[in-house]
């Protein structure tokens, strides 16, 4: 059987099954819509595991995966914004959900978790001598990003954390520079800073 | 051949080498009377300090502090091939020209494991390679990084059992293979070398914690059952004999039980590697060194630091070589340790026996002024 046919005929299946439940009449308007919607999830869940079987690759959830591998410190929670007294009547901003705290939670941590991966993988990092940031910081460690910006000695200037980013690699890992705004570059300093989680800030100190 | 003539910055150097030399074998009060004695030699030589450090070498060698048993160490020099990354390969020959340039020699140099960056058969015969240099007698101490591709097959192939004891000058030396994980990868269809990265990144979640396992134990127990209580013990393992910071492992999950079999001892030391920094720890009687890495240092652990230790302080990024380095242990009669941690960008440090014997009140090393942050 084609993929074509088959999907013709899971729609087919759900069109059968809606057209009972119209049908039953007493049962409400409520629970029809409720049903609909686990058939709709249900045949989203079979069409996207069947990609995912097709691409395995691409299925694969690095952001999990990553997590196992190595420890992310979680962002901020926010949760306290959700409760009563918290939002204010009649104000369109500061209304939020627990899908917008979600999305926050979940689009910021995975910025950070690509910044793990490309901070632990030498190939990510464009090294040309097998080496990686975490060789000599593990978890980020000894990297201070909270006393950016600073006089750097070596430099003869001020140095931002990137600045440091990419004298370590284009030094140790004997890489090429990222752009400031690459995002790679923006990946790494969200991990390095997301790792120094309730440090507060004392830029200049060396 | 030698050089008939040696140039103004060679004499400078062989003299600053043998001034450091003979620097690691004083404690701090001999110090204080040789430097007296030093100031003496170099008024009646006429020659003011430190032009010249000739005259506190001599000094020491007159102080008459030498010991039984002394030996070198390198470690942890993660090798790559050479075509990919020649500079931990320079490492290493400059740890072997440092431990050959000792002298007197010492009655054997210890590796102490990581030769290799990911246990590939061309990174261990360039290790090996590489350690067939050293003059002294050589143990080889095995490391996760040297294992975990082939499970130990080309280093064993190499170097023998990784697990072996020796008896010198009346003290009983044992090497353990102390990085044995338990079995992550099989369940995870891992490849060879999808495990040995997994164990090559220190901050990996998905490895297990080091262990020296119920085996070695039990030959631990048997090759220690004919000594005596007072028999001067000396243990070697790549991780450290207890238990730090487990996300690291700088930890050994059954250090319990391994100390409970050399408690009976009056004096143990444990000489290990993986930490790359200074590192120091007593738990009862049994005293643990670690040693410098001649790769990388590492950052000290974010929590449950051994109140003995003294810190390095924090390496400088803009020198590959510092916090780096190798060393020297002398070995007293009664099985405790002077350790030195020979840098090669810093000031010897000395961690004398006396320091962990007074639990930290005598004999302190000097503190580095800048903290390891």
């Amino acid at each position: 059987m084609s993929q074509g046919t088959r999907l013709l005929s899971i729609w087919g299946t759900t069109f059968a099954v809606a057209a009972l439940l119209s049908g039953t009449g007493s049962g409400g308007q409520e629970k029809k819509e409720e049903q609909e919607r686990q058939e709709g999830q249900a045949l989203a869940d079979s069409i996207l595991s069947q990609w995912k079987r097709k691409n395995p690759e691409k299925a694969s959830d690095w952001v999990a995966e990553e997590k196992e591998r190595h420890k992310i410190q979680p962002p901020a929670d926010n949760s306290a914004l959700l409760q009563s007294g918290e939002q204010g009547k009649g104000h369109v901003y500061g209304q939020y959900t627990e899908r917008d705290l979600l999305m926050w939670s979940r689009e910021t941590e995975k910025l950070v978790v690509e910044g793990s991966r490309i901070f632990h993988d030498a190939d990510a990092l464009r090294s040309t001598v097998a080496v990686s940031c975490d060789m000599c910081h593990p978890d980020g460690a000894n990297t201070h990003p909270e006393t950016y910006p600073k006089f750097q000695v070596q430099m003869g200037r001020v140095a931002l954390l990137r600045d440091m980013i990419n004298w370590c690699v284009e030094q140790p890992v004997r890489g090429t520079r990222f752009e400031p705004d690459d995002e790679r570059m923006r990946a790494l300093e969200a991990y390095i800073y997301a790792q120094r989680r309730g440090k507060s800030l004392e830029y200049g100190k060396h | 051949m030698r050089p008939k003539h040696k140039s103004v910055e060679t004499r400078y150097m062989e003299e600053r080498n043998e001034f450091f030399q003979a620097l690691k074998s004083l404690d701090r009060r001999s110090f204080i009377k040789v430097s007296a004695a030093a100031l003496g030699a170099a008024a009646t030589r006429g020659i003011v300090p430190p032009t010249s450090f000739q005259p506190v070498r001599l000094s020491a060698l007159q102080a008459g502090t030498g010991s039984d048993i002394y030996f070198a160490y390198i470690s942890d020099s993660h090798l790559y091939e050479q075509d990919v990354n020649d500079r931990f390969v320079r490492s290493l020959l400059r740890a072997v020209d440092d431990v050959n340039q000792l002298d007197p020699q010492p009655d054997f140099v210890l590796y102490g494991g990581d030769l290799a960056q990911l246990g590939q058969a061309k990174e261990l015969d360039l290790g090996a390679q590489i350690l067939k240099g050293v003059k002294a007698p050589l143990r080889v101490m095995v490391g996760e990084h040297d294992w975990y591709l082939d499970l130990g097959e080309k280093w064993k192939s190499l170097f023998g059992q990784p697990t072996y004891s020796w008896d010198h000058k009346g003290v009983h030396f044992v090497t353990l293979m102390s990085v044995v994980e338990e079995d992550f990868w099989t369940v995870r269809g891992m490849s060879p070398m999808e495990r040995m990265k997994t164990v090559a990144g220190l901050d990996n979640g998905v490895q297990r914690p080091f262990t020296v396992g119920a085996e070695q134990r039990q030959w631990l127990q048997n090759d220690l059952s004919r000594f005596g209580n007072d028999t001067p013990l000396v243990v070697f393992s790549h991780s450290p004999l207890y238990k730090l910071y487990k996300n690291w492992n700088f930890w050994t999950d059954d250090a319990d039980e391994v100390q409970a079999i050399l408690s009976r001892f009056k004096n143990v030391s444990v000489i290990h590697g993986h930490t790359h920094q200074m590192l120091t720890n007593r738990i009862g009687n049994i005293h643990f060194h670690g040693m410098l890495a001649t790769a990388w240092p590492w950052p000290y652990a974010p929590e449950g630091m051994p109140p003995l230790t003294i810190q390095m302080s924090r390496p400088d990024p803009f020198n590959p070589q510092d916090g780096c380095g190798d060393g020297e242990v002398r070995v007293h009669p009664e099985g405790l340790v002077d350790k030195v941690y020979n840098f090669w960008n810093r000031n010897p440090v000395t961690v004398a026996r006396e320091y962990t014997v007074s639990w930290g009140r005598e004999s302190l090393p000097a503190r580095p002024n800048r903290p390891s942050y």
